[in-house]
């Protein structure tokens, strides 16, 4: 059964997953690109590709976006199912 | 990314008499440019913003019985200041204040680019939105109706598909009609919501009476509240401290508002979307995510990635070193044989400064245009497929190695090109480390000058082996550029990493023509290069090796050449390739035209016999890896300058190449040597 109730890093996401976006940890300058391309409080994320290691693919606001592994770490979602 | 383009500078403020200034704003990857070429053709020229490494391109068209001036402002996300090129677009929108501003937004990634959209809107210019790329979104299965957004964002809309042509008539109609007065604008910007409204009045409060006259006091206090870098330092300035502090507290209690005006903006992009938009795809996979699979594969990503980049070489070395040849024997060696015939009543020193030095020089480096032009077409269309940020990503894990990340590997790629894009593309890199270690190596890639150079020399030395040994020349420096990343993070930056975000657009069909525009202003600017500075450089050599007494034996040249032969005979080179590698810092290609001069020798195919004949190879080998590995090129010596803003980069940079180069050199000489090869 898929977990609602804890927040995980985007990170973990595997790939198919959607989940919502519940908050961001990052530096103010990583923060304001990420905000500029679309990453805020309460957008879906839908997991492209996730191979556990290395850069990893998302797709938010019809847009595809790559992110490094730290920086998706770093991104706090609710949710997780196919 | 324009090759070695002299910066033209724009006259601001001249800008507005006369025509109707139009200002091109959006998002990257909205095919603003493919717009902005359509309109200008070749009427366009690159200027910089003042005191800033900003380029951007403007522009003239005609459009019914007026003329029109447009401006390609630099693509942003946003309008909040992450890199220079915020700060320059929304500048020139409040400073220089253009007639109207068109919003290139593309409809297949709606939601996202209209957020550049909601900034803009609220801004005191007119807004006419293009809604461009309706073939990518009709192909992804996704409808907008252009009238209702229209209705929802109180401005005009427009449906383009700007590399089809499609809409472009009823763009500038539209904008024709607001300058004209005959559509009224009454733009709906995103409201502040209630619970920021306060803030927002506190904010404004605070700043009414100090907030320079051009910026509206409203926007100023939306983007001290954003966190802006560049408006706080300015506000910060001009308050007085008691304000100041006063400021200060205020944005500190609400540190969560860049996060809420965020999201304020697309909750009203949210009600465009719902209102505009109709997604009936369901379950299908689009054409992008296909591709995607193969293309982004951890494994096959990369096979394809070398593939391309074997295919680029493959190129040059069979389609480009022909067709050089070609002209080399079809239009040089004619062009000197008639003017030594028409010069023949003439004084012996000017034929020969015709000849040899002119024509030698100069005509040897016009034989190149054909693989420029091949590396300058490849790397267009795979930039305007929307390939290059897929590289970007199949690359990220490599470029960890060198504490850089995915997006570092972009100008490199480039610099396969031409190394002045290369290091200014760094400016897609966001952390400052990270885009000055990139400035650092980014020369060591060997650009289409050298790999001319390379092309040149190695059929003459290798014969049918000349391919398998530029190859690995072209490894070896890629080695070399590997280990120096790796050493110089370690050194200078202590291992540190930077964040890697990116977009990766939908793939599009290429627009032929803005790659054909590409291909030809490098192609010229190439030219201009040839007809000027090598031109010169040409002369100026052969005035060198020929004074003062008309023999190279005894001319300056050889002196100089004689003055710095113990550092040249460290690797095996003798004087006349020693001023060769040094006139190479003017332009790469010059070292060719140089050693034409010097043997005296205009014709392609005879050179290379010549120097065949003379050297051995581990010479050769010696000459093509510190070639490979020399100072930069003037031009990217500037480029370098003017990136990293400081002198003693610059000069670091410079000392960095010059020792890995001879050391390289001084290894392949005595390995070769050693090896009997």
């Amino acid at each position: 059964m898929p977990d609602y109730s804890s927040l995980k890093p985007l990170a973990d996401l595997h790939v198919g997953e959607s989940a919502i976006l519940k908050s961001m940890q990052a530096e103010k300058a990583v923060a304001t690109r990420l905000t500029s391309l679309g990453f805020t409080p309460g957008v879906g994320i839908e997991m492209i590709q996730n191979f556990g290691r290395g850069p990893l693919m998302v797709s938010l606001r019809g847009t595809r976006v790559a992110l490094g592994r730290r920086e998706a770490r770093g991104i706090l979602v609710r949710g997780g199912r196919a | 990314m324009e090759c070695h383009e002299p910066s033209t500078g724009l006259r601001l403020g001249v800008v507005s008499i006369g025509s109707p200034v139009i200002a091109l704003a959006g998002q990257p990857n909205m095919g603003k440019s493919t717009l902005f070429n359509m309109l200008t053709g070749l009427n366009q020229h690159v200027g910089n913003w003042p005191g800033k490494t900003v380029e951007f391109k403007e522009g003239k068209f005609q459009y019914g019985q007026k003329t029109y001036r447009i401006v390609d402002l630099p693509g942003t996300y946003s309008l909040t200041a992450a890199s220079p090129e915020e700060v320059v677009a929304r500048e020139f929108i409040l400073r220089e204040k253009p007639d109207v501003v068109v919003a290139v937004v593309s409809a297949a990634t709606l939601e996202r680019s209209l957020y550049l959209v909601s900034e803009l809107i609220c801004l005191p210019v007119p807004l006419v939105v293009g809604l461009n790329m309706m073939d990518v979104a009709r192909q992804e299965g996704i409808q907008v109706q252009a009238e209702v957004l229209q209705a929802a964002l109180g401005v005009p809309v427009i449906p383009l598909t700007a590399t089809r042509a499609e809409g472009i008539h009823e763009l500038l109609a539209a904008v024709e009609q607001v300058l004209s007065g005959e559509i009224g604008i009454t733009p709906h910007p995103p409201e502040i919501r209630p619970d920021h409204a306060v803030v927002m009045d506190e904010v404004t409060r605070l700043i009414r009476e100090y907030n320079p006259a051009v910026y509206p006091v409203g926007w100023t206090a939306m983007k001290l509240l954003e966190g802006d870098s560049d408006v706080t330092a300015r506000m910060k300035a001009l308050l007085p401290p008691e304000q100041g502090s006063a400021l200060q507290d205020v944005i500190r209690q609400h540190d969560d508002s860049m996060l809420a005006i965020a999201s304020g903006r697309y909750d009203w992009i949210g009600r465009m979307m719902r209102a505009a938009v109709t997604h009936p795809r369901l379950g299908q996979i689009s054409l992008t995510d296909r591709i995607d699979r193969v293309v982004t594969h951890p494994v096959l990503g990369l096979f394809i990635l070398a593939g391309i980049l074997g295919l680029v070489f493959w190129l040059t070395f069979t389609l480009g070193s022909p067709l050089q040849a070609l002209l080399s024997s079809r239009i040089v060696v004619p062009v000197s044989a008639l003017a030594s015939r028409l010069l023949a009543g003439a004084p012996g020193w000017v034929a020969s400064l015709a000849v040899d030095g002119v024509i030698g020089g100069v005509g040897a480096v016009i034989s190149f245009l054909p693989i420029m032009v091949i590396f300058f077409a490849v790397f267009g269309l795979m930039e305007d497929v929307g390939y290059m940020s897929r590289a970007a990503y199949v690359m990220d894990n490599f470029m960890h190695l060198m504490g850089l990340h995915g997006k570092s590997f972009l100008p490199i790629f480039l610099g396969f090109g031409c190394n002045v894009p290369a290091v200014m593309g760094t400016r897609v890199i966001d952390s400052r480390k990270a885009r000055l270690l990139t400035i650092l190596v980014a020369p060591l890639v060997p650009c289409s000058a050298r790999m001319a150079v390379l092309a040149f020399i190695t059929p003459a030395f290798f014969g049918s082996r000349a391919t398998l040994v530029s190859w690995r020349l072209i490894l070896l420096s890629l080695a070399v550029l590997v280990i120096s990343g790796i050493v110089l993070n370690r050194i200078l930056f202590k291992g540190e990493r930077s964040a890697f975000i990116m977009e990766l657009p939908l793939y599009h069909i290429p627009n032929l023509r803005t790659i054909a525009l590409l291909v030809w202003q490098r192609s010229i600017s190439f030219l201009k290069k040839a007809g000027t500075v090598i031109l010169a450089m040409s002369v100026a050599i052969w005035a060198l090796s020929t004074l003062p007494g008309g023999s190279l034996q005894t001319s300056y040249m050889a002196r100089l050449g004689s003055l710095l032969a113990p550092a040249g005979a460290w690797i095996g080179l003798d004087w006349k390739l020693t001023v060769a590698l040094l006139t190479s810092f003017i332009a790469k290609e010059n070292s060719i035209a140089t050693l034409a001069v010097l043997y005296g020798q205009a014709q392609g195919a005879g050179l290379g016999l010549t120097l065949a004949s003379m050297y051995s190879l581990p010479t050769a080998l010696a000459f093509l890896t510190i070639s490979l590995l020399f100072i930069p090129c003037a031009a990217t010596v500037g480029a370098i300058r003017q990136e990293t803003g400081s002198w003693r980069w610059t000069l670091l940079n410079i000392g960095f190449m010059i020792l890995v180069s001879a050391g390289a050199a001084k290894i392949m000489f005595m390995a070769a040597s050693a090896l009997g090869i």
